[in-house]
């Protein structure tokens, strides 16, 4: 039932397919099989979008998903743009739909494999300096390594590698460990216990994946900022906010 | 004994103990962060969003240490370098 024994680790080492040295295990598949679900899931709601005041309930998931994304990520970066909308989102979406997929049975979630949190991660490292250059331009940018003083270099060097390593452990490990908890129950209480530690993982899950976009936008974030942070004073603040802040029914309904 | 079997006596007792130690400082941590939090939300209402985001990736951070100590202790049990040295010699 389960295609990943107590022994393996991780879904790499289930291979399902083999053809003259090139294998299909667990991890390409799933992944591939999340993104064309994704995509083929995004094509089939947006085809045909209503602007009027009835709208069907896909599209009413959609408009919710994407505008808390937005907001978020406009509270976070603190500026008013969709810039970061892409890549944050799909992020997002990614890990929350693969570790919400473990409910299915014999699916192996792809973010309990190292090498798709490490290639997650590794978009996270690159697309700060791109965001960051972008923004800044590339002096603005470097400048930001030396910032304190010229001591400082090797510290923020090897941070940002660090942190790019924790990125991908603490999905991987999360992920992981609740796979395997599940599969040790499965092994010593195979009742109703697994059943708990199921709804524990996908809470784990989802929280993991609000994190990992979270820290990837607070990453990109610091290093879009410096410049922003100076000009902040004199901007009016926007009416859209202003609003949102005034109103004191939305807080209300978001409590409740 | 030979070195297989210390290798394995080693392994385990060492898991045991990095995935028990690692799993003390963080809730620590973790209990001082979310009592913080807590009294700082009754404090000021009006702050929880961001009082709550910064502490769910503050949260993040304190457990990786945990994480750490966590995939140290599977790599142990489950693929071991030195258990497999002398398997494969």
């Amino acid at each position: 039932m389960d295609p990943m024994s107590l022994r393996d680790i991780s879904p790499d080492a289930v291979i399902l397919w083999e053809w003259r040295g090139l294998s299909l295990n667990a991890t390409i598949l799933f992944t591939w099989a999340i993104m064309a679900i994704l995509v083929f899931a995004s094509w089939l709601v947006t085809r045909n979008l209503s602007t009027g005041t009835k709208i069907s309930r896909w599209q009413n998931l959609l408009e919710t998903t994407v505008s808390t994304m937005r907001k978020q990520i406009r509270e976070i970066s603190q500026r008013e743009t969709d810039r970061y909308l892409p890549f944050i989102g799909t992020l997002f979406l990614f890990i929350a739909v693969s570790n919400l997929f473990t409910i299915i049975p014999g699916y192996v979630p792809p973010t309990g494999s190292l090498s798709t949190t490490a290639a997650l991660a590794i978009s996270v490292f690159v697309a700060v300096p791109f965001f960051g250059i972008a923004d800044q331009g590339l002096g603005g940018f470097l400048k930001r390594y030396v910032q304190p003083t010229y001591l400082m270099l090797p510290f923020n060097v090897v941070g940002e590698l660090s942190r790019t390593l924790a990125l991908a452990v603490r999905l991987f490990g999360n992920i992981m460990s609740g796979t395997k908890i599940i599969a040790i129950l499965l092994a010593i209480a195979p009742l109703i216990f697994p059943i708990f530690m199921h709804a524990l993982g996908l809470l784990t899950g989802l929280i993991q994946a609000y994190i990992f976009a979270v820290l990837a936008m607070v990453y990109i974030g610091s290093a879009t900022r410096a410049q922003h942070e100076k000009e902040a004073p004199v901007e009016p603040p926007s009416p859209g906010k202003e609003r949102a802040k005034n109103d004191p029914r939305k807080e209300n309904r978001k409590n409740g | 004994m030979d070195s297989l079997t210390w290798i394995g006596i080693a392994s385990i007792i060492t898991s045991g103990l990095t995935i028990a130690v690692g799993a003390i400082g963080p809730a620590l941590g973790e209990g001082r962060a979310i009592a913080q939090a807590l009294s700082a939300i009754a404090q000021q209402p009006d702050e929880r969003n961001t009082i709550t985001r910064t502490l769910f990736v503050g949260l993040a951070m304190i457990e990786s240490t945990a994480i750490y100590c966590f995939v140290i202790s599977m790599i142990l049990i489950f693929v071991n370098p030195f258990w497999n040295h002398f398997i494969s010699r």
